[in-house]
């Protein structure tokens, strides 16, 4: 209706008229307000960056005057730093881990709610629900003292499992609506040809719920990638830290040394704002999704 | 689509799909019970239980001394004071950050250059995480940092302090970089419910003769409020959970004047190793967003069409 009428042409002036009347702000002082957000939302990242050619000397003499020269010797320290590219290696190993199973584990689950009648369907899915409202940051000391019962207290495991079921929820609160609006007709017609349930899970549900399986990929990498608290109890040796506690870590070592702290902090962030602009589309609409539920 | 669940479908005999069904539904169903229950539900019983005791870490778990702990928690004056800096936080984000983040969205839902780059730098900090951002503002608020810097050379020297070693400030100084760490994501979730209204709405009342303000008040806001309780809702559960900002950038202190209920827990559970007491902690933290949770969604989300959290969408 709406980009028909504007495609005739006819109407749309008439609707412009109405936009300009409609807003309470003018266009001018609504720039001015987005330019002071914006400076205020990525200067403090832009000056970690900046800050990290300086040296600490020239950032005690004057905090906010330009690198000058600009030194790579603190971009280059971490670069070449084994602590970096340790806490970069567990990053990764526990984010895949907890993602990969959450995916395989929350689609499955995802599956039999969606596409099985059974007794207890719909209870087994509030209980999934509600671990919703428990995040992982409230366990994170009763998991330490599950952990240890276990014998996976310090150990990469010990958090990946922790947080791949903790990312459960969020999983199946996303994938069941859209494995369930997958029609029915597709697995009728899979299994008259002769296909198990199973079989048509594996070769025709998975392939098509490709968005909504990287869309929970994605949250939860991003949210393993980001964990603090858990990592923090349940790893004692800095060979297991992941990059939150190697981040904090450098800080309180560094103190006196500003401009590696800034550095290190800089180079931190760009795993996070490469993924985020990798796949942003899909991370806000994921949450957003998940969330407006 | 439509959820077609054709009645029509080829059938092997009864008995033999039924033994099918149920195998398949183990196969399936079994990986994340046990995954779910072990490491969600399984530690909640572990803290109950460990609550009951004194415990230091090593050894067994032989000193029963029943609720102790939660007398110690529940009537400690630092617990009290952890609890109310929580509170704080969360109603200083629906007092502060709600409104800017209706105001910003409103702005951004506007049709002007560059909205989609503007959305994506204000979503940001979301996307980094707390460590990051607590060091990245620890260094920024140091005395005679960047920040103070700043404000001298802008003639607004009166304006320095101690934002993270003053009790009386250091409280709104962590509140301020949560903002900026959050408010994104506030924006982001509020623009998407600003999409859902229709425009005809709006412009069958400016055709009618009402004002650009009354549109949004009587028309925008009230739409929006579905949003709007969702947003109340996480940012309450993330205000009582609030940590990673904190120990980073304060420790809880000066003096406990920014502890929470889980830097609380930190310093008396994990470091002082009493984790019974931790655990008990825990505990009262779930029990409190648990009874907030049901009270929200009994007394605020039950408006909306489907309680939030409980209905699943796309």
């Amino acid at each position: 209706m709406t980009a028909a009428s504007a495609r005739l042409g006819r109407r749309a002036p008439r609707r412009d008229v109405i936009r300009e009347r409609r807003t309470w702000l003018s266009l001018p002082a609504s720039y001015l307000v987005i330019l002071l957000v914006l400076a205020i939302t990525i200067a403090p990242m832009l000056y970690m960056v900046v800050g990290g050619f300086s040296t600490t000397a020239q950032l005690n003499a004057n905090p906010n005057a330009l690198p000058h020269p600009w030194v790579w010797s603190n971009y280059a320290a971490i670069a070449t730093s084994s602590l970096f590219w340790q806490a970069v290696a567990n990053s990764v190993v526990i984010a895949v881990v907890a993602t990969g199973l959450a995916v395989t584990l929350g689609s499955m689950a995802a599956f039999a709610l969606s596409r099985y009648t059974f007794r207890g369907r719909e209870g087994l899915y509030v209980l999934f629900v509600a671990g919703l409202l428990f995040p992982l940051n409230t366990a994170a000391l009763p998991l330490f003292l599950l952990l240890q019962q276990i014998g996976l207290n310090d150990n990469l495991l010990g958090v990946a499992l922790p947080e791949a079921a903790f990312a459960l929820p969020v999983t199946i609160v996303i994938l069941r609506p859209f494995m369930r609006a997958i029609p029915g007709e597709l697995e009728d017609a899979a299994i008259v040809d002769g296909a198990t349930r199973i079989r048509f899970f594996l070769r025709i549900l998975l392939p098509l719920s490709r968005p909504a399986l990287i869309t929970v990929g994605i949250l939860a990498f991003v949210t393993s990638w980001n964990a603090y608290l858990l990592p923090l109890v349940v790893f004692t040796s800095q060979d297991h830290y992941t990059l939150p506690l190697a981040v904090a870590n450098f800080q309180s070592t560094y103190t006196q040394d500003t401009a590696r702290v800034y550095a290190f902090t800089a180079v931190s962030m760009i795993p996070a704002l490469a993924i985020f602009v990798f796949a942003q589309r899909r991370l806000v609409g994921g949450l957003v999704g998940a969330i407006r539920g | 689509m439509a959820r077609t669940q054709s009645a029509v479908r080829a059938r092997p005999p009864r008995s033999r799909r039924v033994v099918r069904k149920r195998v398949e539904l183990i196969v399936l169903l079994v990986p994340p019970i046990v995954l779910f229950l072990g490491f969600v539900i399984v530690p909640m019983i572990f803290a109950v239980w460990y609550s009951l005791y004194n415990w230091s870490g090593f050894g067994p778990l032989n000193d029963f001394i029943g609720t102790a702990n939660y007398t110690g928690v529940l009537t400690g004056p630092v617990f009290h004071q952890a609890l109310l800096h929580n509170v704080i936080i969360a109603v200083l984000s629906l007092v502060i950050q709600l409104p800017i983040s209706i105001g910003l969205a409103l702005l951004l839902n506007r049709r002007m250059r560059g909205r989609t780059f503007l959305r994506l730098a204000v979503f940001a900090p979301f996307v980094l995480s707390e460590a990051t951002a607590a060091v990245m503002w620890y260094e920024l608020l140091q005395p005679g940092g960047p920040l103070d810097a700043l404000l001298k050379a802008a003639g607004l020297g009166g304006l320095v302090h101690y934002w993270l070693a003053s009790t009386s400030l250091v409280l709104y100084s962590v509140f301020v970089v949560a903002t900026w760490k959050y408010i994104g994501f506030g924006i982001v979730l509020l623009l998407a419910g600003l999409q859902g209204i229709p425009p005809e709405l709006r412009e069958a009342a400016a055709i009618d003769g009402a004002t650009p303000w009354q549109l949004t008040r009587a028309i925008t806001l009230p739409l929006l409020a579905p949003t709007i309780r969702i947003w109340i809702f996480l940012s309450v559960i993330g205000s009582l959970q609030l940590f990673d900002l904190v120990w980073i950038m304060t420790l809880g202190g000066p003096a406990n004047a920014s502890n929470t209920m889980l830097t609380y827990q930190y310093t008396n559970g994990v470091q002082r190793t009493q984790f019974g007491y931790g655990a008990t902690v825990s505990v009262v933290l779930f029990v409190i967003s648990v009874v907030f949770a049901l009270a929200y969604q009994r007394y605020a989300l039950r408006r909306d069409t489907a309680g939030a959290l409980t209905r699943a969408v796309m």
